[in-house]
């Protein structure tokens, strides 16, 4: 018999008080019926922000438990703050949305929790089993999500299609984690890394590569870089626009998180071998996300692309395998985070009294109705396509610079005429706002939305004046990860 | 490994007889029996008729949620049995563990009854 | 040790035929039946691996209640499959080649394990000897890989919420059954006397 105490529960803190927040706020739920979904939203929004408070407080320095497989450092403090801010904001994007289409149930908050409570966890990941389980936790609450507005048919192939190419990627996640554990004989990230170290590149086999690069897919597919992007549209189309709103925030920070730390940690030894496949992805996904974007006319599929090229961007950062590359990224998911959810306010107000719309025509002189939101919109617009002196153009700038002092001059180059292709599109919008006759004003924008988005632009519009406390942050996970 | 193999010999020489034999049961009319088919013999016994449509019909979802709830219950147990097994040598840390994760399934299973997902209308 | 080798590529023979003929099959409902058989058999596979318990789970959880969802999935849905299968020669090469290169990729990966011969002394959690396979997991599931088997549960409670706020609809106007009211009814609720006059009636 061995000897067992109860682990350090101290570096789990924040998860399991986020875990036992969302038990109570299901059986509070339950309890009480559907009329208390506004109750149990705003309960969720609350026990995001006390999360965000105990990973504010948890421990700075780098600190394993639970048997090494999981870990919390400065990365993964700065990314679980951005995943619990941007599952907040969603909710909050969600209130009006859920009332007007019947969607008002309480087990919508308490999904996106579950949602977000596998992210923490992918974020913390040491090991790839709590890699896998993170991944599955985020996943099955996502796919259960997509569908929530059972009865609307697009909601429920968006649902349906999330599922089947989810499953299908992870299984390839689970065969190369299975074909890492074979030849490396480990699962943890440290074995793994201790199992490459001091072996001769040339000697490293091929199994262990072929496991990687399964990883690899498995995760680009969470990211929704190409070749496995095809998804993404599709199911930010299809899906309500609130629960896209949270798709192209969260997620997609909580994703690019564990992509960085999966790929540097364990498999630091193997960059040239990676960075490849990276480079490829970063690429294609650049040029998809400007060229495919080009002829969309419904914004949700038009934001679905952008999405696709801001991962290709921000993978640029990881191609780079630096400490500044690292840094790079972290910032560009932050303006990522802060431009998509001011970008899904603006959508959500685009509301007639027959209903929502989702053209970029039904945006025509919005210049004129709503001069307040077109600005807003215009914002994100330019701030998207990477024009000064805005915030995206940073995030850009940062990531550019490292692929740049990393040595991949072609890469910056194909990045920056993948970002002029894509400026036209995003300009289009602001064209259709201030040149095009007006197609008719919107209903009233609701005050959430309007704090939202005016939030969010301001932020976008002044990021340049103060942006030390962001690049400090990002300073800080770059150093965690990459010592 | 040998040890354990030879504990499932009983079992794979079963297997073989209650194959075999079936297949012999069932093999044997297509050999020994006189087949000679002709329309009046296939056709529905006197009163009986054809059918109209399809015998498959279409299930209602709810079968499938029961389903889907039962095999979550299902796995809940399997999980018990390795901790059944070594409940002496993991002591108190194992029970609780498990008590934790019962305790998780607990508040799902009052979530499903509240919602009344365990009634059939 | 014959026995087992013969039993071995039996199973194996099986496991392959049956996969096979779960996407052959014209009809879903035998694809369905196939797919038990191919269960079972990889359930021999894994006995013959000297994992019992798993090859127990394999039984009681995918046989037992998986293949029974697979059932109901297939005859809640309506579709005609035969309609469906028209693509099938259509995506034959692309699908044909994605299989050829997962095979050669296999190929080569079983040629890369023995060139890793290291790997297996030193895995994570090496197998003792002399312990059954239900004890060797219970020693380890619940107490070195606790934090694994917390989320699994909670990974559990997603697919409960998931399954009922996918598919739990109440029909309006069913009467149920509600065992506190019919206790709780008092006589005076339930009975009335009434003094009736002869000759006139209630």
């Amino acid at each position: 018999m061995t000897h067992m105490t109860l682990p350090s529960l101290i570096p789990v803190i924040p998860e399991l008080a986020l875990a036992l927040m969302i038990m109570a706020l299901l059986m509070f739920g339950v309890f009480r019926g559907d009329g208390s979904t506004r109750a149990v939203s705003w309960l969720s929004i609350i026990a995001l922000v006390v999360t965000i408070v105990l990973v504010g407080m948890g421990p700075t320095e780098k600190t394993v438990a639970m048997n090494n497989m999981f870990v919390t450092d400065g990365f993964a403090r700065v990314f679980k703050t951005l995943t619990l801010l941007g599952s907040a904001v969603a909710l909050i994007l969600s209130f009006g949305f859920n009332r007007d289409h019947q969607m008002e149930r309480f087990e919508y908050p308490i999904l996106v929790l579950l949602a977000t409570l596998g992210m923490m966890l992918m974020l913390s990941a040491n090991d790839l089993m709590s890699l896998y389980l993170g991944i599955e936790l985020q996943s099955l609450s996502l796919y259960v999500i997509a569908a929530f507005r059972r009865d609307d048919s697009r909601a429920t192939e968006a649902g349906l299609k999330y599922f089947v190419l989810g499953a299908v990627s992870s299984g390839m996640l689970l065969y190369g984690c299975s074909l890492i554990y074979g030849f490396s004989g480990s699962t943890n990230f440290v074995g793994i890394a201790k199992a490459l170290s001091g072996v001769p590149h040339g000697d490293v086999s091929i199994g262990l590569i072929t496991g990687m690069i399964f990883l690899v897919a498995g995760l680009a597919f969470k990211v929704s870089a190409v070749p496995f992007h095809m998804w993404a549209p599709d199911v930010y189309e299809g899906a309500p626009t609130p629960v896209t709103a949270f798709f192209a925030a969260a997620p997609k920070v909580a994703a690019i998180g564990l992509f960085l730390r999966a790929m540097l940690s364990p498999f630091g030894e193997l960059v040239t071998d990676w960075r490849q496949v990276i480079i490829f992805i970063a690429v294609a996904s650049m040029l998809l996300g400007s060229f495919a974007a080009i002829n969309q006319r419904n914004i949700k599929r038009l934001m679905a692309y952008s999405s696709i090229g801001h991962v290709g961007f921000a993978l640029l950062g990881l191609a780079a395998g630096t400490q500044e590359g690292v840094r790079g990224v972290v910032v560009y998911m932050t303006i990522y985070l802060v431009m998509t959810l001011g970008t899904f306010a603006c959508i959500l107000s685009m509301k007639r009294e027959h209903g929502m719309v989702e053209t970029i025509d039904d945006l025509a002189g919005l210049g004129r109705t709503h001069p307040a939101m077109a600005l807003m919109l215009g914002i994100f617009m330019f701030s998207l396509a990477g024009i000064p002196p805005l915030a995206g153009f940073f995030a850009k700038f940062y990531v550019f610079m490292a692929a740049v002092n990393a040595g991949l001059y072609i890469l910056a180059v194909i990045g920056m005429l993948a970002s002029c292709v894509g400026a036209y599109y995003y300009l289009r919008v602001v064209k259709v706002m201030y040149f095009d006759q007006p197609a008719g004003a919107f209903a009233p924008v609701r005050g959430e939305l309007a704090l939202v988005f005016g939030a969010t632009g301001l932020f976008t519009l002044f990021f340049f004046v103060y942006p030390a406390p962001i690049m400090a942050a990002a300073e800080t996970a770059a150093r965690a990860l990459l010592p | 490994m040998d040890a354990l193999l030879r504990d499932y010999l009983p079992i794979i020489i079963f297997l073989g007889i209650a194959i075999g034999l079936a297949g012999v049961m069932i093999g044997l009319p297509f050999i020994a029996a006189k087949l000679k088919p002709d329309t009046e013999k296939l056709s529905a016994y006197e009163c009986g008729f054809d059918p109209f449509s399809d015998s498959r019909k279409q299930f209602d979802v709810r079968f499938y949620l029961v389903a889907i709830l039962f095999i979550i219950f299902d796995l809940e147990v399997a999980f018990l049995f390795p901790w059944a097994v070594t409940l002496g040598e993991n002591g108190v840390y194992g029970f609780w563990s498990m008590m934790a994760f019962l305790g998780v399934l607990t508040i799902g299973f009052i979530y499903e009854w509240n919602k009344g997902a365990l009634e059939w209308e | 040790m014959v026995i087992a080798t013969i039993a071995f590529y039996l199973f194996a023979a099986v496991t392959v035929a049956a996969a096979t003929m779960v996407i052959a099959s014209r009809n879903p409902v035998h694809s369905v039946l196939f797919l038990i058989l191919a269960f079972f058999s990889s359930a021999g596979l894994f006995v013959l691996m000297g994992a019992e318990f798993l090859a127990m789970i394999l039984v009681i959880v995918y046989v037992g209640a998986v293949a029974v969802l697979f059932l109901f999935v297939v005859m809640m849905l309506d579709i005609n499959f035969v309609e469906l299968r028209q693509g099938f020669l259509q995506y034959l090469p692309v699908g044909g080649l994605v299989g050829l290169i997962l095979l050669v990729e296999l190929f080569l990966i079983i040629g890369g394990w023995v060139s890793a011969p290291q790997a297996s002394q030193v895995a994570a959690t090496p197998i003792v000897e002399g312990v059954t396979n239900t004890r060797a997991i219970g020693q380890v599931l619940y107490t070195k890989y606790i934090y694994l088997f917390q989320v699994a549960g909670l990974i559990l409670l997603v697919a409960m919420i998931g399954a009922i706020v996918l598919t739990l609809r109440h029909r309006p106007g069913v009467r149920r059954q509600s065992s506190m009211q019919q206790l709780g009814r008092r006589r005076d609720q339930a009975v009335e006397l009434k003094k009736v006059k002869p000759g006139q009636g209630v």
